[in-house]
């Protein structure tokens, strides 16, 4: 499978702390390749690297064969890279749709063919009752969906999720799972997901990476990577339950 | 829009349209006032209503519009239908070199805000030793007889003026309503909520917001035009004041900031409010000093507390109209 993403040997230092360390890896145009590691770990600076909001000191990023690390993040989205943020963003003086519509503008000639798209995506993440409301009453979990809603919006190639199922209950975290799965069979989209939670990770992810200390510790299959030496030591610890 | 919003919008313009035939000279130059700030106050309201950049120094757009339809005219003969082109290329200049300023060196906030005071600031005091345009003795535009209607050289009775500031108004109205439902409207709007979201949503911040410093700027270069003609005199310490950027300011504050009536709605309570100011102290016969404006802080002063969102959205509410 061609690589959609490829990192060669990117680091970034913040004021000499090596946030993230000569990291290489790549994720496939089918690819959903989870992101793990302990708190500051470096994923976040990852994602932040990948989506053009910060400069690698060293190293190359490439994306559909165009190199994109210097570029802005506005670029990188209109490449097809869209992201979510950790700590949900979502714009509080519109509604849910419009909202999506913000994103669907990305790629849509214009705003009607923005507002079909809108409607589709809020379908599809089951925010579709929500859609007049304003995001400030939203749930934590709908709040995550329409930071979803929004990114997906941008029809992008590569999906960027960071701990979009941080803080949710077990049962909206498996309802989001199923819906990333469904997203990333259905319509074809790549998938790089920072996550915390094991289970989901085991249940999603093709791929693992595995950061520590801002270096790839291991990557591979999730069920490999859960009993690589490195992993266990820094990260998960011995007993483990998944 | 829906159709009570439509039928009052309807009432509302056809009574403007047919105010001139009614009233007299005074009620005609309050509503040319009120029509002027509602103008600029929209102007104002693109960059900081729809992109969410705070502007505190709009006489400079003000004055640049003024004093270059009023040079140009005077010095060359140039007629302001001529002259507005430079004065709008000249304005929106201006607000591109701040617009650059502040987004190359990452100047937001409230030091946007000090930028463009800074700025107004330059220029009054430019202005003052300007001696082409008067300097500080100021510019003063020839007065024909003011019955006498000259349309090209922007000379005429005070109802053709009411007419142009209506125009002005009704066209930045409509404008702005378009602009909001197209895609610059949502943009602008993702912009002043969250930046960063806006920016990984793919819309080029950095464009959008020069946009609409520029639509702003070069609308209220317009208003300059109309000032200069209008008052036929120009003095650097009243076009650039900072007084002058906060009347433009306070109608879209006092209506509702980020609303397309709150303008309308600020200005035409504001200009009542500063009327019925100086008519009370008139009618109560107290000649104290800073009485009227005393007045007119504290009444200034309730709205805000009372209606922190603006006058508008309560009033749309009640009149039950959409925002």
């Amino acid at each position: 499978m061609t690589p959609l993403l490829t990192l060669h040997g990117v680091s970034k230092s913040f004021r000499g702390l090596r946030a993230v360390s000569n990291a290489s890896f790549g994720v496939e145009s089918n690819g959903l390749v989870a992101l793990m590691g302990p708190n500051g770990a470096g994923k976040t600076t990852l994602f932040n690297l990948i989506a053009g909001v910060l400069r690698p000191d060293g190293g190359e990023i490439y994306f559909d064969g165009k190199r994109i690390d210097a570029w802005r993040p506005d670029q990188v989205c209109a490449a097809g890279i869209a992201r979510t943020f950790q700590i949900v963003k979502p714009f509080a003086g519109l509604t849910v749709v419009d909202n999506v519509v913000v994103g669907a503008l990305q790629r849509a000639a214009n705003l009607k063919d923005a507002r079909t798209r809108a409607e589709a995506v809020l379908t599809t993440l089951g925010l579709s009752a929500k859609r007049d409301l304003p995001p400030q009453t939203l749930t934590l979990a709908e709040r995550k969906r329409l930071e979803i809603a929004r990114a997906l919006a941008t029809q992008p190639k590569l999906l960027l999720l960071d701990e979009a199922l941080a803080g949710l209950r077990p049962t909206e975290c498996d309802e989001l799972v199923a819906t990333m799965r469904d997203i990333h069979k259905r319509e074809g989209i790549a998938i790089l997901i920072i996550e915390h939670v094991m289970r989901a990770v085991m249940a999603l992810a093709h791929r693992v990476v595995v950061l520590h200390h801002g270096e790839v510790i291991a990557q591979g299959a999730p069920a490999e990577v859960v009993r690589d030496r490195a992993v266990i030591d820094s990260y998960l610890g011995e007993d483990a339950t998944l | 829009m829906n159709r009570r919003g439509r039928s009052l919008l309807a009432l509302l313009g056809l009574l403007l349209l047919v105010l001139p035939s009614v009233a007299d000279n005074y009620v005609l130059s309050l509503a040319t006032l009120f029509l002027f700030f509602a103008y600029t106050g929209q102007a104002w309201n693109i960059l900081m209503g729809f992109a969410g950049q705070l502007s505190l120094g709009h006489a400079l757009y003000l004055g640049i519009g003024a004093y270059t339809s009023a040079a140009l005219f005077s010095h060359f003969g140039i007629g302001p239908w001529a002259g507005l082109w430079l004065a709008i290329a000249l304005s929106s200049l201006a607000g591109v070199i701040i617009g650059f300023l502040a987004l190359r060196f990452s100047i937001a906030g409230v030091y946007f805000a000090l930028l463009t005071i800074a700025f107004a600031e330059f220029a009054r005091i430019g202005f003052d030793h300007f001696t082409w345009v008067g300097g500080s003795g100021g510019l003063f535009l020839k007065v024909l007889q003011r019955e006498q209607i000259d349309l090209l050289n922007l000379r005429g009775t005070p109802t053709v003026f009411y007419y142009v500031i209506l125009t002005l108004a009704a066209v930045a109205f409509l404008a702005c309503s378009w602009l909001m439902q197209g895609r610059a409207g949502y943009y602008w709007q993702a912009i002043r909520e969250n930046e960063e979201a806006a920016q990984a949503l793919g819309i080029n911040v950095f464009r959008w917001k020069m946009l609409a410093v520029i639509i702003s700027a070069a609308m209220t270069s317009l208003a300059g035009v109309f000032q200069a003609f209008y008052y036929n005199n120009l003095f650097p310490e009243q076009v650039f004041n900072i007084a002058r950027s906060i009347e433009i300011i306070l109608g879209p504050i006092i209506g509702g900031i980020g609303t397309l009536f709150g303008p309308i709605v600020g200005a035409a309570v504001l200009t009542l409010l500063a009327d019925s100011a100086t008519e009370l102290v008139a009618a109560l016969g107290w000649d104290l000093p800073g009485l009227k404006q005393l007045i007119y802080g504290v009444a200034l002063f309730l709205i805000i507390v009372f209606l922190p969102h603006g006058i508008w959205p309560r009033l749309a509410r009640t009149l039950k109209v959409p925002q």
